[in-house]
């Protein structure tokens, strides 16, 4: 098969995946008998067009960013973290308990405090599929599936009969001090001139875009991340090279699961201000879309981000106005790792046929 | 624990048991192969909800079969809805392996996506169809499996100790749970007797000598995989027909991914899958009962903790403490022929 050249396999791919994920999605409305027509307007209306919906549409975008830089780290190790929801979870019990143990003087010192907790947390769940891929050879991805029910039942009995106040009846923990409340971007001066209103996103997106530039730089400017980068290549090279798998699959994994936790500091910390069941809510799955879509790459991820934060503030609004239900986002979800991931190969070789007929071309003139 | 205890959480064990079966020997075909499948629990997703909408529908079909003489059959509700059922788990079936065999793409990533798809059209097609919120209407008679008593049961019923056994636990169950159990021989029949089942274990090990050999390795692969759709299919079936009186949004709360580690648990082999579903079914069986574990314990033992047991075991068996869990060497990879 020919090479595509590199704007389109940067660029092109990914949007010609986007655009068939997108005919389906119409289709799949039009055999619901909606109006994809009309669904797209409710749905830019309602998560772009006023500061509001972009409140919304940020915060979840803050959320993804964290679990598609997750993600990318792992697949950069040729690591498939599917854990990345159990991890999240996990993170969000670290950020809970931080918040609860002390009455916080300000936000600035439990933020810090909060975000070590949340990633301590989400790295330590990594961190046990990791050795067990490192030594004992068992599948990551097997293993992370399994944490994430292991973690989801953790946290249901952590939350009934550990952490829930006296006397509360949902399954929650207490309500945070006022000392962790994290400045929403309505609270920040500058910001509050464009967001008038009381929204979600908050000064963690500032650490989601810091952390893009982290892992930039860790994996395209440092040892570690050539290291990192050249295992996934080949690992049998690497190992050659004297690189010491066991060591790369385990910082690896816990870079990643430190990523993943760190999202619940969005979630937990910013918006909910205490922990509840299921937390985290799907995004460490969402991470998958936003890596694969955002071609693991930071920039990418941040951009990708940003897209699956408005199909989620969107499709919520699609759940409010309309009588699409709001399970259309997940339909969307699906058909972007579909063909953004697996069906990757279908795209390429039709792009490459179509510059091969080019090519033929040219050569045809001269 | 008495005796009439034991025997009603044996029987819950059977019904638990029945859907992991059929999804974990779906995967066993599949994986045999060498194409990891994580899409069974999206497949039986699909299929539950295809055959509780088309059994609620209540429609049947009367077909004239012109043979000798005409000869007049009836397809119920319930057995129109496993059509579909497995018809539904097919089409997912087919997604994967054009994604997976034809392009050559990740077969975990297309597993993933094949569940969040599955997971989202299934409600939106059931409340375009009734308007229930994702839910289809109960259904009931004709539109359900209904439990069959097998021969003697009855008579038997007084015999000690084996008789009551064989009234509660091993009689009273709908058709497909048997089907599940005869599908356990029937799988190791294929697999270990046939000449499809010696290529279908040599193409997931060693597919280059299976192309040597002048044999289509795309064709056994697909073939593999659609006796997983089909497998998938009965068991998603079973849930909305069968275990429960239709289909309700995410029904199948993570089976396939039990059905998963089940199939790890046995090593992909057919008749460990059975003893391994059953004692995850039994585990579910027991979360369903948490008074009687607290009796027998002699304390409290928190539900999640009986709901994380299959996860945990899983990942110790992956760690090898328990025997060693050897995948089909050629899994998860695509072939290139050689040109």
């Amino acid at each position: 098969m020919d090479r595509l050249p590199r704007w389109a396999d940067v660029a092109l791919v990914p949007l010609i995946s986007l655009l068939l994920a997108a005919i389906i999605s119409a289709l799949v409305l039009l055999f619901i008998g909606q109006s994809p027509v009309e669904a797209f307007e409710v749905m830019v209306d309602g998560a772009l067009g006023s500061p509001y919906g972009w409140g919304y549409t940020l915060y979840y975008t803050t959320s993804f960013i964290f679990t598609g830089l997750a993600v990318t780290v792992a697949f950069h190790a040729g690591l498939f973290n599917i854990g990345g929801e159990g991890q999240a979870q996990l993170g969000g019990l670290g950020v809970a308990l931080v918040c609860l143990s002390l009455p916080w003087p300000h936000w600035t010192l439990a933020l810090a405090a909060a975000t070590l907790g949340a990633a301590l947390f989400g790295a330590a769940w990594a961190a046990v599929p990791a050795y067990l891929q490192a030594k004992r050879g068992s599948h990551i991805v097997i293993t992370t599936i399994m944490f994430n029910y292991i973690a989801a039942a953790l946290l249901v009995y952590l939350l009934v009969d550990v952490l829930r106040p006296q006397g509360q009846m949902d399954p929650a923990t207490a309500r945070f001090p006022v000392g962790a409340k994290l400045p929403t971007l309505d609270q920040i001066p500058g910001f509050n001139l464009i967001f008038q209103r009381p929204v979600p996103a908050n000064v963690t997106l500032f650490i989601a875009l810091a952390m893009a530039v982290v892992v930039w730089a860790i994996l395209w400017r440092t040892r570690l991340g050539y290291q990192i980068r050249a295992f996934g290549k080949s690992e049998a090279a690497a190992k050659y090279a004297g690189i010491n798998p066991t060591r790369i699959i385990l910082v690896t994994m816990i870079l990643s699961g430190a990523l993943a936790g760190m999202m619940s500091i969005n979630n937990v910390m910013g918006e909910a201000e205490r922990l509840l069941q299921n937390s985290s809510e799907g995004a460490g799955f969402i991470g998958i879309a936003v890596a694969l879509m955002g071609r693991n790459h930071p920039i990418g991820v941040v951009l990708a981000a940003l897209l699956f934060g408005f199909l989620y503030q969107g499709g919520a609004e699609l759940g409010l106005w309309t009588s699409i239900p709001i399970e259309m986002r997940i339909v969307v979800q699906g058909l972007v790792i579909l063909f953004t991931g697996a069906l990757d190969m279908m795209v390429r070789m039709f792009l490459a046929r179509i510059f091969g007929l080019f090519r033929s071309h040219k050569l045809g003139a001269a | 624990m008495d005796y009439a205890t034991l025997l009603q959480i044996l029987d819950s064990t059977l019904r638990l048991a029945t859907p992991l079966l059929l999804a974990c020997l779906a995967g066993l075909f599949s994986e045999r192969a060498g194409i990891f499948d994580i899409g069974l629990e999206g497949k039986m997703l699909a299929a539950a909800m295809a055959s509780g909408a088309v059994a609620a529908s209540g429609m049947s079909i009367v077909l004239l079969i012109p043979l000798t003489s005409v000869e007049v059959v009836v397809i119920s509700p319930v057995m129109f809805g496993l059509i579909a059922g497995i018809l539904a788990s097919l089409l997912f079936a087919l997604i994967h392996a054009v994604a997976s065999i034809t392009f050559r793409g990740n077969q975990l990533i297309s597993g993933v996506a094949l569940n969040f798809l599955a997971s989202g059209i299934t409600v939106l097609v059931a409340q375009r169809l009734f308007g229930q919120g994702g839910r289809t209407p109960p259904i009931s008679g004709d539109a359900r499996f209904n439990p069959i008593t097998l021969p003697f049961a009855e008579s038997l019923r007084d015999v000690p100790v084996l008789g009551p056994l064989y009234y509660e636990v091993i009689s009273g169950h709908s058709a497909l749970v048997y089907v599940a159990l005869l599908a356990v021989p029937a799988s190791w029949w294929v697999l270990y007797r046939t000449r499809f089942g010696l290529r279908l274990r040599a193409v997931g090990e060693n597919p280059a000598a299976v192309d040597t050999a002048g044999i289509s390795v795309t064709g056994l692969r697909y073939a593999a995989v659609a006796l997983t759709g089909i497998l998938c299919g009965l068991a998603g079936a079973y849930m909305a027909t069968a275990l429960q009186a239709g289909f309700g949004r995410e029904m199948t709360a993570g089976r396939g991914y039990i059905a998963l580690a089940a199939l790890i648990f046995a090593k992909w082999r057919p008749v460990a899958a059975l003893w391994a579903c059953l004692l995850f079914g039994f585990f579910q069986a027991l979360a369903l009962r948490p008074d009687v574990v607290e009796r027998v314990a002699g304390l409290k033992v928190p539900v999640p903790f009986l709901d994380a047991l299959p996860y945990a075991l899983t990942v110790i068996v992956l760690a090898g403490f328990i025997g060693r869990a050897i995948p089909p060497r050629a899994g998860g990879e695509a072939y290139v022929k050689e040109r």
